[in-house]
């Protein structure tokens, strides 16, 4: 199941070529990009790792490019986003983001019920990737 | 938005023109702007002037290929600028950045000029990610490394240096659309560093050699340089400043119109001096901004022995 989460997240796959003009489009607006991964699919996930440092300095896409290649070659397996934060007074908060890698194969979720007293049902939903420990999901 | 210009006409198939004006390309790209500021505003360098005039020209014939779907590799711009200290290398690197950008082969045009510091780092493991961020910086305009030579310690085959040569070149080979970068440095010495880094040089399509200002060059920079302050030389001023120029020339340590800054900031601080001590009553904005033969005439330059110059000219 592809994991939908983030703006862009129902359009095909960005190709690299848009990602450069969707950072550069942060970047003139005066954001910091940076890459983040995880192997936690859970949508309530918002902690991802960071890759390196938030780009604040950098002028032009293709920096963000060379690191999102760099991070692909160790994270390819894993889910990879690109974040771009406003430290604008009264912002300080992240703007924009999307996925821009994301595993070969995604399980999904399992949604599970709980019957509670009454005819009270608590849902909870588990990432089927999530079963291993960390770092040895999505092969 | 000026800096998807170039790629996207390219791409566009059905954009293709069937001919082009090179002339009106030449005016309306702002090449012939850059061009001109450039003879206007340095003076001499007259075969530097005419390398940038012909690299500009290969560069705007090769863009209006690309257009018409001729040619599609980024040539590779990768420069060296050698010459002498103080002879207009940053300066001119600064008006090549905006040249490329004009004719859309970089996308931003800012240029970072670092050195060796700002490269190599000072234990293992911290080279690479200060070459890299440094590259980060730079992508999308003009890399420009003065002193060239110094990331290359021949006597020490351990020393950082090596790493971020070699980061350096991988960029410069793979990345050839996102950066340009410009090698600075004394002409001798850059000419030995690339001969241990054979790399370099095949990657850097071209070298462009910085002459020496003559003296007349040298006093007409002076007076530029005066006049942007809003200060001027007197009759004799001039005569006796086309004098020092000529004995400091002969001295080592010359650093071209370095020296010739650093000795007129000199020469204002005697003339605030002069001015200070001698004032007795209202001076006019004139006497405020001239400077006048006692002002060069204070510089170690013309305490020195004359027999020593005569001697080694």
């Amino acid at each position: 199941m592809r994991i939908t989460q983030g703006t862009f997240s129902f359009l095909p796959d960005l190709t690299d070529e848009q990602i450069a003009r969707q950072a550069q489009y942060c970047i003139d607006n005066g954001w910091a990009v940076s890459l983040e991964f995880t192997d936690d699919p859970h949508p309530r996930n918002t902690y991802w790792e960071m890759w390196g440092h938030p780009m604040f300095d950098n002028p032009d896409a293709a920096a963000l490019l060379m690191e999102l290649k760099e991070c692909r070659k160790v994270y390819g397996h894993c889910y990879i986003r690109l974040v771009a934060f406003d430290n604008s007074h009264g912002w300080e908060s992240v703007k924009l983001s999307f996925i821009v890698n994301r595993p070969a194969e995604e399980p999904g979720f399992q949604l599970s019920r709980q019957e509670a007293p009454g005819r009270v049902i608590r849902y909870t939903t588990r990432a089927y990737a999530a079963d291993k420990p960390a770092g040895q999901r999505y092969g | 938005m000026a800096d998807i210009g170039a790629d996207t006409i390219a791409t566009v198939a059905e954009d293709v023109p069937k001919t082009v004006d090179l002339r009106a390309e030449y005016v309306d790209s702002g090449v012939a702007e850059v061009l001109e500021e450039l003879d206007r505003e340095l003076i001499g360098l007259r075969p530097v002037k005419q390398r940038i005039k012909e690299t500009a020209a290969l560069l705007l014939v090769e863009r209006a290929r690309r257009r018409m779907g001729l040619a599609h590799e980024t040539p590779t711009l990768h420069m060296s600028f050698s010459g002498n200290p103080g002879t207009g290398k940053t300066t001119v690197a600064l008006r090549m950045a905006d040249l490329l950008h004009r004719l859309g082969y970089i996308r931003k045009g800012h240029l970072v000029s670092v050195t060796r510091d700002d490269l190599v780092g000072q234990y293992i493991g911290h080279t690479a990610p200060k070459t890299k961020e440094i590259l980060k910086k730079a992508m999308g305009g003009v890399l420009f490394i003065d002193e060239a030579y110094y990331l290359h310690r021949q006597e020490n085959e351990r020393d950082y240096g090596q790493e971020a040569i070699e980061i350096l070149l991988q960029v410069m080979e793979n990345q050839r659309e996102d950066l340009v970068v410009i090698l600075a440095g004394y002409s001798d010495r850059m000419d030995k560093f690339f001969a241990s880094n054979p790399g370099f040089r095949s990657r850097i399509a071209h070298h462009i050699d910085f002459p020496d200002y003559s003296p007349e060059e040298l006093l007409q920079i002076a007076e530029i340089m005066l006049s942007k302050q809003n200060y001027h030389f007197d009759d004799e001023g001039r005569r006796i400043m086309a004098d020092y120029i000529e004995q400091r020339r002969r001295q080592p340590h010359f650093a071209n119109a370095r020296s010739i800054r650093n000795a007129l900031d000199r020469a204002r601080l005697r003339q605030a001096n002069r001015l200070f001590e001698n004032s007795s009553g209202a001076i006019d904005a004139d006497t405020l901004s001239r400077i006048t033969v006692d002002d060069i005439k204070g510089s170690r330059v013309f305490a020195q022995p004359r027999v020593e110059e005569e001697q080694s000219s």
